[in-house]
């Protein structure tokens, strides 16, 4: 239980237009498998920037990022898109679906993706997910006929099919009325502990944060209680 | 890598999009109709224009030249034969017009297999008899089976059949514009004198019309024997050969080759009609250039189109890439949608310029120089469909290649963050 999952050592990032500004300072700290962690802090903190570097999308920094205990810097662009597809789920704020595609095709398109089940099964492992997450009844609408609420379930689906090591968020429900962000939260709480998901989440909303098991908190680009 | 799915991707996002797929892929269509249909015109019209000229005449023409005799007898004189000798005022031999052995070389010709056919031919300078006037013209003695054959003449004989030259003795094909000088008709006869004097009636069996009005009035044509017996010769008496080959781009060669074999003159087509080939390389080199300049419009329109598309779906880039999609599938997907459309487009684009040239064939195009066409010409050539298609396919190409290198370098997290 204590393999760690996701390892940042010493990261430091810095915006220079207009004028250079350090957003993130010697941040350093692990996450091990099976941990819910929320990163708590106030806005432009630099919790969603240090998010997008653990994701491996901003590949911008100083510093070493571990996933899986194995470095990314200097990978290809090409390596590190196949490692988020196998290895990273991820649910942003503003849902993200792909309005073009079916709520199912929405959710195998990962898996397809990643190519390592057959077409069939990945359907399969896909309806799974849906029914877990209790909206198998959409599967066939398109994703643009969703609610908020709905879309971002099938966004926690879609973060899942191909079984991530970690499932990362960006304020998933910064953009969710009171209800829906419940729920939402229930989900993590429950991939958290009846699945053993890792989960790390980005979030302002403090009372969201104190139900997690472990709080990041951060302010002006460090971390200022773990 | 996984093309299926990546294909499945662009699919969805042109048919998300169909009302402007459509409108770039009509694009497309339009162009490589307009090209197929100009090229198939203007290509036919070419046809029609060098067959006026090419089809009735021969790709080489061995004939006896009028010049001067290379063996001058001071030459000959072993007193003079130290230096160079200067000789003024040189004039050309009174030398037979007919060509020597003519029997065995239209045998050796005849018998290279080179060659599509071989027609004697025998020019007669004739003056015309109407009433009180006398119109200079040239009688063609010709073997109207082989004629017909090698020259299509059949195809420009308006009234009565060229045939009958053969069949009846003494007989004429006048050329329009000459019998209406003349002011005769079919089966009225016609008076000629010979420069040397001698007077013949000849019956008009038919009248001809070549598409050259200045030809159709000197030119006449009757059958070798006709002909022998106006001239007075005798029946070896024949002043040309024309020659078709099977390759027309041979002519020079043979042309050179049976001149030193034959020792007569020879000319070959190329040398006798070259502005017809200059003409013909002109009006295709426009009508390509037209046509590709109507691709590359079109080309245009889909790098509009594609680069509204990017910015439209510059979320579902932004997803793509956040779920796994490297910037070369991304990119891939922006090419497929490009070359779909090409692709769409340009087949239909095909169709339709077949159609378009099937219309334009069905119109009437009348004209009195040109007894055998009824329609316009078109040429139905599977070349310029081959064309139209790779250049479709190129430019929707070259049109997709900067947008979708555009959508591969989009940063997802700039999309995703600023929101």
């Amino acid at each position: 239980m204590n393999e760690t999952v996701i390892e940042a050592r010493k990261i430091n990032k810095s915006f220079s237009d207009p004028v250079r500004v350090q957003v993130l300072k010697d941040i350093t700290f692990a996450v091990r498998k099976g941990e819910f962690v929320s990163v708590v802090g106030k806005s432009g903190c630099g919790k969603s920037t240090l998010l997008y570097i653990l994701s491996t999308m901003d590949t911008d920094f100083d510093g070493d990022l571990l996933i899986d205990q194995e470095s990314t810097t200097g990978k290809k662009e090409k390596y590190l898109a196949h490692l988020r597809n196998g290895k990273i789920g991820f649910v942003f704020q503003f849902h993200y679906l792909l309005n073009e595609f079916t709520v199912l095709e929405n959710v195998m398109l990962p898996g397809l993706k990643l190519g390592k089940y057959p077409h069939e099964q990945v359907e399969q492992r896909a309806m799974e997910r849906l029914k877990m997450l209790d909206i198998q009844s959409l599967a066939l609408k398109k994703a643009n006929k969703l609610s908020g609420g709905e879309k971002q379930r099938v966004a926690i689906a879609r973060s899942l099919i191909n079984d991530p090591l970690i499932v990362m968020g960006d304020e998933p429900t910064g953009n969710l009325d009171k209800k829906n962000g419940l729920i939402v939260f229930d989900i993590f709480k429950r991939m958290a502990e009846e699945y053993n998901q890792t989960l790390l989440i980005v979030t302002h909303d403090q009372e969201f944060a104190e139900r997690t098991h472990r709080i990041i908190e951060m302010d002006d680009g460090r971390i200022i209680k773990q | 890598m996984n093309y299926s799915l990546l294909y499945k991707i662009s699919i969805s996002l042109l048919l998300a999009r169909w009302k402007q797929t459509l409108v770039a892929a009509v694009g497309v269509t339009f162009s490589i109709t307009m090209f197929i249909a100009l090229l198939g015109f203007m290509n036919g019209l070419n046809d029609l224009l060098d067959g006026l000229i090419l089809n009735r005449t021969p790709h080489v023409r061995l004939y006896n030249e009028i010049e001067v005799n290379q063996h001058q007898p001071i030459n000959s004189n072993e007193e003079f034969s130290i230096g160079h000798n200067f000789i003024n005022s040189v004039r050309p031999a009174r030398s037979r017009q007919a060509i020597y052995n003519i029997e065995p070389i239209l045998r050796a010709i005849e018998n290279d297999n080179r060659v599509l056919g071989v027609a004697p031919k025998i020019d007669a300078q004739v003056f015309f008899n109407g009433g009180t006037i006398d119109i200079t013209g040239i009688i063609n003695g010709i073997d109207a089976a082989a004629e017909g054959k090698l020259f299509h003449f059949g195809d420009y004989v308006t009234i009565g059949s060229f045939q009958d030259i053969e069949v009846m003795s003494n007989s004429i094909i006048l050329g329009k514009g000459l019998a209406e000088k003349l002011l005769i008709n079919v089966g009225d006869v016609v008076q000629i004198a010979t420069p040397q004097g001698e007077r013949f009636s000849l019956k008009i069996v038919g009248l001809f019309q070549s598409g050259i009005q200045e030809f159709d009035k000197t030119q006449s044509y009757a059958s070798i024997k006709t002909t022998q017996k106006i001239l007075g010769k005798g029946t070896n008496y024949i002043t040309n050969i024309q020659i078709k080959l099977k390759d027309i781009s041979l002519a020079p060669v043979v042309a050179k080759e049976y001149s030193q074999l034959f020792q007569t003159g020879a000319e070959d087509i190329q040398t006798a009609n070259s502005q017809f080939e200059t003409g013909s390389f002109v009006r295709s080199l426009i009508s390509y250039a037209v046509g590709i300049t109507l691709l590359i419009v079109a080309g245009f329109g889909i790098y509009n189109i594609l680069n509204m598309m990017i910015y439209e779906k510059m979320d579902s880039i932004a997803i793509l890439k956040a779920t796994g999609f490297s910037g070369v599938d991304v990119n891939r997907i922006f090419i497929f949608i490009a070359l779909s459309i090409g692709i769409s487009g340009g087949l239909l684009g095909l169709l339709f310029g077949f159609l378009v040239s099937l219309g334009i064939d069905q119109i009437p195009f009348e004209t009195a120089s040109l007894p055998t066409v009824k329609t316009y010409p078109v040429r139905y050539d599977i070349f310029f469909y081959g064309i139209g298609l790779t250049f479709s396919l190129v430019t929707t190409f070259m049109a997709g290649l900067f947008p979708a290198n555009k959508a591969s370098k989009v940063d997802p997290v700039i999309i995703i963050r600023g929101k």
